[in-house]
This record gives C-alpha cells, structure tokens and sequence, in this order.
C-alpha cells in the first residue's frame, strides 16, 4: 500500500531534500521504519534506542498518533502521515 | 519612589543553584539570571524594549502607528506587553497551531493577531507581516528582531552589565542559547571588554528538529540572522531535546524552579561545563518561566523520585 510521508524542513536534509517520500507500509512503524531504511541518517533524528523520540510529532490525516495507536496505528492506502515540527510557532 | 511598569525590565535576580551542583568541585558555583522577572515574564523584554526606543529615536516608530512582527513567542508577549504601555497598537503573525496560552495571552494583552496556515510554520508567518507592512510602511513599525543591532545591544547595556555586578566581576564563563543570538552576542561582547579571559559559550540543541523552543539551529538554518557571527563562540555545546526536559523537571523538583525548556536548556549545558572546572563562576539565562510550557507532556514523566527527600 502506497502511503505518503510529509518531511518537515528540518528534517529534508536528511532526506534527499524531499519534501515527501512515497513507501509501502500497513503500519506507522512500519512506515517510519522504512523510511529511515531508506534514508539512514535520519534515523538519530526521530528516533532513540529504536523507539520514537517523545517530542516527534506524527500526524495521520490530521490525528496525532499518540491519541491513536502511536507506532502501531493501521494505514490504508493513499493515506497521508506527517512529521510536524517539534514546536508549534516558536520563537 | 515611583515605580512605572517599564522600570520592571532588567534588573532581574542571579540566582545561585544549590542543589544541583553539590557534585561539582568546592571551588566552583553556578548561578542563573532569573529573567521571568521582566515586566513581560521573559529575557524577550530587554532587547523589545530596547528596537522599540530605538524605533523612536530614529523616527521610524511614531505615536499613532502599530508594532508589527511574525512571532509567537515571547518577543511576542514582550511587544504586546510594550505596546500596551506605551500607547502602541501591535499586530502579530503567528502559524494557527501556536499554543493556545500563547493566543491567549496575546489576545488578552490587546494585539491583533493574524494566524497563518499551521502546515506553512513561520516563513509564512514572516512573510505576511512583510508584506502588510510593505503595503502600509506608513502605519507599521517593524522591529525585525534577527537584523536589528538595538537587539543584542540591549543585552551589552544592561544583561552582562548586571551580571558584572552581580558576581563582582567573578564571572569566568557564560553560557547562554542561540535563538536571534541578541543575548548572547550583546552581553558576551560587553562581558569580554570587561575581561578579556572569560569563555562565552554557545547552546544549540543537536538536531534541526528539536523541541527547544526560541532555540535555533544555527548550522542547518537557511535564515542566519544578520546579527549573529558564528566566530563569536568560544565553544558550541550540544543539548539534547531530552535532556533540557530532564532538566527542567530537576529544576522544578530538586530546585523550586519551574523554568521553560530553553532555560532549562541552558543549565543542562552550564552544569556541563561547571563539572570541568576546579575553580569558576558559570553564569547562564534562565530565559522564562516555565508557566508558558505547562501544557508540555514532558512534566508528565516522573524519571525523579530519586532525592525527592520523602
């Protein structure tokens, strides 16, 4: 199932400056997973001993992982997951 | 003695940690400038003040017009709380997902708020304020904290000045967050006039994305500001996202001080350095309290029952 994963610009660099990367995934682990597979230096980034950083933020459509399934959530086809920046505005 | 609220900016307390440093060496002590004691609650008084006089002086800030600017933050609050003291209308932009106590205590210090789509963050944010205030340079003062000298030179004339005094002239390292970078070019310029020896040291969190807020990534961002020199720094110290929350719930736990992430931050490093030393004064910013970050999940974890002395 193809799913869309959205990069925030932090974190492109590290992702062959792409703002999206398109992945086979039944799962956001899986997703995220694969897309550090792909993309081995972003690994440090999002992740820390193998689970997700606590202030990563990830967005199916416009639901925050945390109030679904975190890492385990299901993905359908064509869906959209997000990585959102760690902070809302800032500065 | 007449007080006006103006006269509550600077002049903030230097607290010694007690605590937290009881493993460092006997020669050494930490302390932290406690700037949620500006009128504003934040570092952010010092320098808003300061391009707000300066605005006036030039002739570019004139009774009648409104300060405008792109932040949510706590330059934000700081222009807001100027504004509304100084007869000034403000009007921010700020992306919609900004935090609701951020909205609200904006909203409630009078400014008019412009919230821009969440998903385009702050370059969108900073480009519509450029271009309402392109539109109507006539009615708009734009500060433009990240080019504006009046930024770090309102930490040369008071921040590193009070800490002078505060420590005697003791001071031998300060430690202090990159964010426009106005605190610590302005105060560390003044701090090095008046001892050439003293180590200024720059905190910047470990990854572009990070959760420290009012902190930038000086090496991956494309928009450096213009009154940063990245030759400034005597060293660069690295603070994990994780490790300034840790601190911040020790600090809160351990201290009795409840301070934001940045702050804490800044200690996490200052401790660092402070655990290197036989003999020295470290002195960091305590940038905010941490009443503007109590919706964070981080308080959540309870990593400290250790020492908790029950």
């Amino acid at each position: 199932m193809a799913i869309t994963i959205t990069i925030p610009t932090a974190l492109r660099q590290y992702a062959g400056n792409n703002a999206t990367v398109a992945l086979e995934a039944d799962t956001v682990g899986a997703l995220l997973h694969g897309l550090i597979e792909q993309y081995p230096t972003l690994g440090k980034h999002i992740f820390d001993s193998g689970k997700l950083r606590s202030f990563v933020n990830v967005y199916v459509g416009d639901e925050d992982i945390r109030y679904l399934q975190g890492e385990a959530t299901p993905l359908k086809d064509g869906e959209t997951v997000s990585i959102i920046p760690a902070i809302a505005g800032g500065r | 003695m007449r007080t006006t609220p103006l006269d509550l900016i600077g002049n903030t307390p230097l607290l010694r940690l007690t605590r937290l440093t009881t493993g460092l060496a006997p020669g050494v002590e930490v302390y932290g400038k406690a700037e949620w004691y500006n009128l504003g609650g934040s570092v952010k008084d010092r320098p808003a003040l300061w391009m707000v006089r300066d605005g006036e002086r030039r002739g570019a800030l004139r009774p009648g017009m409104r300060i405008a600017d792109a932040t949510s933050g706590n330059t934000g609050i700081a222009y807001a709380t100027l504004g509304a003291a100084l007869g000034y209308g403000v009007t921010l932009a700020l992306p919609a997902n900004a935090s609701p106590e951020r909205i609200r205590t904006l909203r409630a210090l009078g400014a008019e708020l412009i919230l821009t789509d969440a998903s385009e963050g702050m370059d969108l944010a900073i480009t519509t304020i450029r271009e309402l205030v392109a539109g109507q340079p006539e009615r708009f003062f734009y500060p433009d904290q990240y080019s504006n000298p009046a930024n770090p030179q309102a930490h040369y004339e008071t921040t590193a000045p009070e800490i002078w005094a505060q420590t005697d002239g003791r001071i031998t390292h300060f430690v202090a967050a990159l964010g426009t970078s106005g605190t610590f070019m302005g105060s560390s310029r003044r701090l090095r006039e008046l001892n050439p020896q003293i180590q200024a040291l720059a905190v910047q969190p470990d990854s572009p994305y990070h959760a420290l807020e009012g902190v930038k990534h000086m090496a991956s961002t494309r928009l450096v500001p213009d009154i940063y020199n990245p030759a400034a720094p005597d060293a660069v110290i690295e603070v994990r996202s994780e490790e300034a929350f840790a601190m911040a719930r020790r600090l809160a736990r351990r201290e009795g001080l409840l301070v934001g992430i940045s702050a804490a931050a800044n200690v996490a490093a200052a401790l660092r350095v402070a655990r290197e030393l036989e003999h020295g004064v470290v002195v960091t910013i305590l940038c905010d309290s941490a009443n503007r970050y109590l919706s964070e999940r981080f308080w959540e974890d309870s990593d400290l029952i250790e020492g908790a002395g029950i």
